[in-house]
């Protein structure tokens, strides 16, 4: 209990740091939302009216304790380049695509890097291994905005195994939009795949060279036995820590690779409010997003403690 | 070592099968060129016979999506300030007037209207049987309402604070009384479109008179229209929806045009087109905008004509067109575009001709024959605008000018170089109205966007006579020397008006331009059965 109180704490500062951090670098750059939202043809009377309207005349620090008072009653504001739409509204629209698609890159991640790094581990030094660390070493250093664009290319253009652009909402077809989204979840997993195996692989490596396995092969096991009755469950422990911190990276890179296939998530909504000096929408993605980081970093605490009685000893 | 050449031979595949597959592309390029040749052209003149241009029988019904790499500012109407947004909600307003794509004007919601002699005094009789997407008929109250909320929107500094009062003279009769003379009024009516009065949220609930009504919109996604049955003008639309869809990028929007989820796409670069298959036609027409290196008038190498003359001589205006757009842009020396026909100077643009020596001589007479440093702030969203200000910055390195380049944020660029005019150079476009004093008035020593800061007398003067003059003739003689002005003390560096290529789906016709921002889709028709 008071392990998880000292880590909401952590959450709370957390969050608030960001927040703030956001507001500020915001005040910084130049630009104003009323003058992008308007353009060149507006008059001064209409960007002053809209200015005032939208609150921006008060200090920065007068703007920030508004927002956080509402924010903390879980009103995130309304968008301003999207006359009056509520920040949350925006959100649900586009929460739910980015989210399945990063559990789906995470799925094609964990499906492809166990097994991988394990046979890797299994056959370390020989050809197949070597292989493996060739393949993975060069998906690991195409950035995942330019295998997006090599992917489209590829099964869009070419083989026209689906449409670039022609993205199936959630609400219309969970099927066609799962279809759709196979190829930005495979543009974002590739480099991350590399990564775990890897990682895998070196894990255990270093746990196989320990005395308990040693202990185990005398008591009679197969090789296989070893492996996966005593090594892997060792070595998975490092591997949650480091699939928790690809999780971040997943959202991140779904932030470009959404640009790329057109699709309608976080990621876009970021970068337009960005441009657009939406600072509420803006706002509210970061702090949302250093939520989900923040919490998937606690669980992973938790899940170490379950998997590993010894953690908490310490 | 090993790894390294094990890897390195990885690589040369990826890569070779990469340019295997461009190589493909490439093969497309030659069938793409005869289509472009044969494909309707039509610049802004020909734009009249748009009609003789577009072949194939129309067939009605059908979906067409337009690509943008924009969102919409509003759906309101009267809100609506972007080139982008006006483009797309052109389907759904209009005012009491529209304009053509000729570049004239012409009765919508109104039958007809009067302007007094003195151009004080513009009376408008409503048509009949023009109805809202509602159902209901367009009264004169409707008119009176949607004009005067325009007006309040717009501001002061509008042109709309010239309107004194709407009155309805009787129920298919609205007059609009000016403060003073201004016969340019009818464009303006143009962009005040007619909603109902009724209708409390025009915003979330687009209400008009024009041939698409509302069907939805998401933000960031796209805007969906749908045929009006009830439209006065008979036969059109021809086709039953439509889309505008917003894409992040240019290069995206490119790939899902070839890809077909786009039938429409605008401003392609003169690569692009090469690039397409024939499942597309090019149609050509202008961007409508003066594409020009605008100079703070204020910064203080540039405060001395001699230097502003110099960059204009310095600067080969037919090189960036040739480059940029194929040589199919108009070349421009004044702050007008050619389309607006009646009051365009067509001698400005050959004030200056490409003359590094000139340019040189010129510098020196100034006091800065060692040159000096030229920042260049351009906005790094717009690539024609950015390869248009790197090749400008070499010409100026040429006669000895340290001109560099500075990429900002479109946002950075409205606040910085548009508003706080904290700039020395920069390269953009300007749109506009159909109205002649929308373009030129900026250059008024007091105008509120004088962007350039230029300040001089005999332009003012000129403009102030111009701008009250009521005879038509008249006008176009004060606004042609207020071109001239610009020209000769070089205001700033005008370019072009740059030709706008826009790819169309094969199977549709009808696509025409206009001087102004308008995407309409009331004149697309599919030429053969469409099965989805």
């Amino acid at each position: 209990m008071k392990y998880f109180i000292k880590k909401l704490i952590t959450l709370i500062i957390t969050l608030l740091f960001i927040s703030m951090l956001t507001f500020a670098a915001f005040s910084v750059i130049p630009g104003d939302a009323s003058l992008t939202k308007l353009g060149t043809d507006a008059s001064p009377e209409q960007v002053e009216a809209l200015r005032e309207q939208m609150g921006l005349n008060d200090p920065m620090p007068v703007r920030y304790v508004r927002w956080l008072k509402d924010a903390l009653r879980g009103d995130f504001g309304e968008s301003y380049q999207y006359n009056g739409t509520a920040v949350s509204e925006l959100l649900a629209q586009r929460l739910p695509v980015t989210v399945v698609l990063s559990v789906m890159a995470l799925i094609i991640i964990l499906a492809l890097s166990i097994p991988l790094g394990i046979i890797s581990a299994k056959h370390s030094g020989k050809w197949l291994d070597t292989f493996i660390s060739q393949v993975t070493q060069i998906t690991m250093a195409i950035p995942a905005f330019f295998l997006g664009i090599l992917l489209t290319y590829i099964f869009g253009l070419v083989l026209q195994w689906f449409q670039p652009g022609k993205f199936v909402g959630l609400d219309e077809s969970v099927s066609g939009c799962l279809k759709y989204l196979i190829y930005p979840a495979i543009a974002i997993a590739l480099p991350k795949i590399a990564m775990v195996v890897k990682f895998l692989r070196n894990s255990v490596l270093s746990e196989v060279k320990k005395d308990y396995v040693r202990t185990a092969y005398s008591k009679g096991n197969t090789k296989n036995g070893v492996l996966y009755k005593h090594v892997l469950k060792n070595a998975l422990i490092p591997v949650i820590t480091f699939v928790a911190l690809i999780i971040a990276e997943i959202l991140a890179g779904s932030i470009i690779v959404e640009q790329v296939f057109s699709v309608p998530g976080m990621g876009r909504l970021l970068i337009s409010s960005i441009s657009n000096r939406d600072y509420p929408v803006v706002q509210a993605i970061v702090t949302y997003i250093t939520a989900i980081v923040v919490i998937i970093n606690f669980i992973v605490d938790i899940l170490y403690q379950l998997v590993d009685p010894r953690v908490n000893a310490q | 070592m090993k790894k390294r050449g094990i890897l390195l031979g990885v690589m040369v595949l990826l890569v070779s099968a990469a340019l295997c597959a461009c190589g493909k592309g490439g093969k497309n390029t030659e069938s793409s060129d005869t289509v472009n040749s044969s494909s309707e052209v039509q610049g802004t003149s020909e734009a009249a016979q748009t009609e003789e241009a577009t072949a194939g029988e129309p067939v009605q019904g059908g979906h067409v999506v337009l690509g943008m790499t924009q969102d919409l500012v509003s759906l309101d109407p009267h809100q609506v300030t972007d080139a982008g947004t006006r483009g797309a909600v052109f389907n759904l307003y209009e005012g009491l007037v529209k304009p053509t794509s000729d570049g004239d004007i012409e009765p919508a919601v109104a039958a007809s209207y009067e302007i007094s002699d003195d151009a004080k005094t513009y009376t408008f009789t409503l048509r009949d049987g023009v109805t809202f997407h509602d159902g209901s008929a367009v009264t004169a109250d409707d008119v009176k309402y949607s004009i005067e909320r325009y007006a309040e929107i717009q501001g002061e500094s509008s042109a709309f604070s010239i309107l004194d009062k709407v009155e309805i003279q009787d129920e298919k009769t609205v007059v609009l009384d000016l403060k003073e003379s201004y016969s340019e009024f009818l464009p303006y009516l143009a962009s005040a479109a007619i909603i109902p009065a009724s209708n409390e949220d025009p915003e979330g609930n687009p209400i008009g008179t024009g041939p698409f009504k509302y069907a939805s919109y998401k933000p960031g996604q796209s805007l969906k229209i749908e045929k009006y049955d009830g439209y006065w003008k008979e036969g059109y639309p021809y086709l039953d929806s439509a889309e505008f869809k917003f894409v992040a990028d240019v290069d995206t929007a490119y790939t899902e045009l070839k890809a077909g989820t786009i039938d429409i796409l605008n401003y392609l670069t003169i690569d692009q087109t090469q690039a397409l298959s024939d499942d597309f036609k090019i149609v050509k027409g202008s961007m409508m905008l003066v594409h020009a290196m605008f100079l703070n008038n204020e910064y203080e190498p540039l405060q001395d004509t001699k230097v502003r003359q110099a960059l204009c001589y310095a600067v080969d205006r037919q090189a960036i067109n040739d480059f940029l757009f194929g040589g199919e842009s108009e070349l421009i020396g004044s702050h007008m575009i050619p389309a607006i026909k009646k009051y365009y100077e067509p001698e400005a643009a050959n004030q200056y001709s490409y003359d590094p020596e000139k340019a040189k001589a010129l510098l020196a007479e100034a006091g800065y024959a060692d040159g000096f440093d030229l920042e260049i702030t351009v906005p790094s969203a717009y690539s024609q605008h950015v390869d248009t200000a790197q090749i400008i910055a070499e010409e100026l390195k040429a006669v000895g000018i340290n001109a560099t380049l500075k990429q900002v944020e479109w946002a950075t660029w409205l606040s910085d170089v548009y508003s706080k005019r904290e700039y020395q150079a920069t390269v953009v476009g300007f749109d506009g109205t159909l109205a002649p004093s929308d373009w030129l008035k900026k250059y008024c020593t007091d105008a509120g966007n004088n962007i350039a800061n230029f300040s001089n007398s005999d332009y003012d003067a000129a403009f102030e006579k111009a701008f009250a003059a009521v005879d038509d003739t008249e006008k176009a003689q004060y606004y042609k020397e207020c071109q001239m002005i610009l020209a000769q003390n070089a205001a700033s560096v005008y370019i072009e008006d740059p030709a706008d290529f826009v790819a169309v789906n094969a199977k549709l016709s009808g696509y025409v331009f206009y001087p102004v921002a308008a995407q309409d889709l009331s004149t697309v028709y599919y030429t053969e059965p469409v099965n989805e």
